[in-house]
């Protein structure tokens, strides 16, 4: 993993899209299914594991040095456990409708394996410096992927994005897109999507490298 | 596994360094959980008062202030001085010329999923219940939450008979849920379509928390009044 040719920017990179936790990696599938059935939902919920996944990337990275191997993963979800008690104080703080929405799921944050992940195969291998940039990359990448589920749902189930009406009544509500099964579907359309986009460039990079051998022959 | 190999291997580390790492990130993370929540608690709890207080105007659109009082073991209704204590508190509701409106009186109850929190407003020239709002519930998105959204349903709310017989002992009729368009008298509750569950949880939480309440209040009235 820890592949010391990438620069910073890759690191943040491959988390947006070569490595998306959700639509590559299929990681934290619980809260992508359960939360994201409306787009504010959705990216609240996905800011909050960023933060968290941010801030343990940080602690656990300055003190690998510090933790030997065989206490390891107890003492990396004390610190998840940790950042995800503060969020959710800091979300009742902020808005008790929002914390109403998330309800247990803030809680579950701690179990998300993406956290848990990359503080394991990144954070304990590399510098400050780098895990902050994989931590944002991959925070902001679940968040975006969130963001997509929960915008789509909130569309075709409640005909509105982030509150806001986008059509006339007549429109029908989906309401199967909000319940859990719409989750899968619209899990299943973007994963559809991704998985095109990956063969075709790959498709492409194979015609091009067959028309360079034949230009050579 | 051979000789060689086990040479080969690092010596664990000692006790102390795991001592050390857990207990040293336990100290760590226990000051930062503890100067979160020292920070955040005066506005978690301005946020559930300023929500509790949003709702008994909700309920009670006619008042423009609210004072808090509590049932103590006599039966009277005593204004709440200082923080409530697990005792049964009412938000009576005052018009602009200190005049009683009405009483707010939360209550809960099961729904479909888990527990449903909701205060409602109870009028006394009407002796009506006047206004619901849901304060807390994890019904259904879609079907069950439409008891927070059903316009139908909500009307059900603006004028809900709760009167007492005439020597206020009792309610002269309890609040009953009916299949929707079923409605024929003032305190039946005209159900949801596809939500049925949740609404009759609504109409039953509602129906207990009036035969509670209503004749307490209805003898103590004199209780709230004056008060301004």
């Amino acid at each position: 993993m820890a592949a010391s040719s990438k620069t910073s920017t890759d690191e943040f990179i491959k988390g947006l899209w070569a490595e998306n936790p959700v639509f590559v990696q299929v990681l934290g599938m619980c809260p992508v299914l359960a939360v994201s059935n409306t787009a504010r939902n959705a990216l609240a919920m996905g800011l909050a594991t960023a933060f968290v996944l941010l801030m343990s990337n940080i602690v656990v990275s300055s003190l690998r040095s510090f933790i030997p191997k065989q206490v390891r993963i107890a003492t990396y979800i004390l610190i998840i456990a940790t950042f995800v008690t503060v969020v959710d104080y800091v979300i009742q703080a902020v808005s008790l409708d929002l914390y109403k929405a998330l309800g247990a799921f803030i809680s579950l944050i701690v179990v998300n394996c993406l956290i848990l992940g990359r503080a394991e195969a990144f954070a304990s291998k590399n510098s400050v410096g780098r895990s902050i940039m994989d931590g944002l990359g991959m925070g902001i990448g679940f968040a975006f992927a969130l963001f997509c589920l929960g915008a789509v749902r909130e569309i075709l189930g409640a005909g509105s994005l982030f509150g806001v009406q986008l059509f006339h009544d007549a429109f029908q509500d989906w309401v199967v897109m909000i319940l859990p099964s719409g989750g899968f579907f619209t899990l299943a359309g973007w994963l559809l999507l991704f998985n095109w986009l990956k063969q075709r460039k790959e498709r492409k990079a194979q015609t091009a490298a067959l028309a360079l051998r034949k230009e050579v022959a | 596994m051979s000789q060689a190999q086990l040479a080969s291997r690092p010596a664990p580390p000692s006790a102390w360094h795991m001592y050390r790492a857990m207990v040293g990130v336990g100290v760590f993370c226990g000051i930062l959980i503890v100067s979160v929540f020292q920070v955040t608690r005066p506005l978690i709890e301005r946020n559930k008062a300023e929500a509790l207080q949003e709702a008994v105007f909700h309920v009670l659109p006619s008042a423009g202030t609210s004072r808090t009082y509590r049932l103590d073991e006599s039966g009277d209704f005593k204004l709440l001085e200082g923080k409530a204590q697990g005792e049964q508190l009412v938000y009576a509701g005052y018009d602009e010329r200190g005049e009683l409106v009405g009483l707010a009186v939360e209550a809960q109850g099961m729904g479909y999923q888990d527990v449903i929190g909701l205060i409602y407003g109870y009028s006394f020239a009407e002796e009506a219940i006047i206004g619901i709002q849901v304060l807390e519930s994890k019904e259904t998105p879609g079907l069950g939450d439409k008891i927070e959204t059903d316009p139908a349903f909500l009307l059900n709310f603006e004028r809900l008979d709760a009167s007492l017989l005439d020597d206020q002992s009792a309610m002269a009729n309890a609040i009953v849920p009916v299949r929707h368009g079923e409605k024929a008298h003032p305190w039946e509750v005209d159900g949801i379509t596809g939500a049925t569950i949740s609404s009759v949880a609504v109409a039953d939480i509602l129906n207990r928390s009036a035969q509670y309440w209503t004749p307490r209040i209805g003898t103590h009235l004199r209780n709230f009044e004056g008060g301004q």
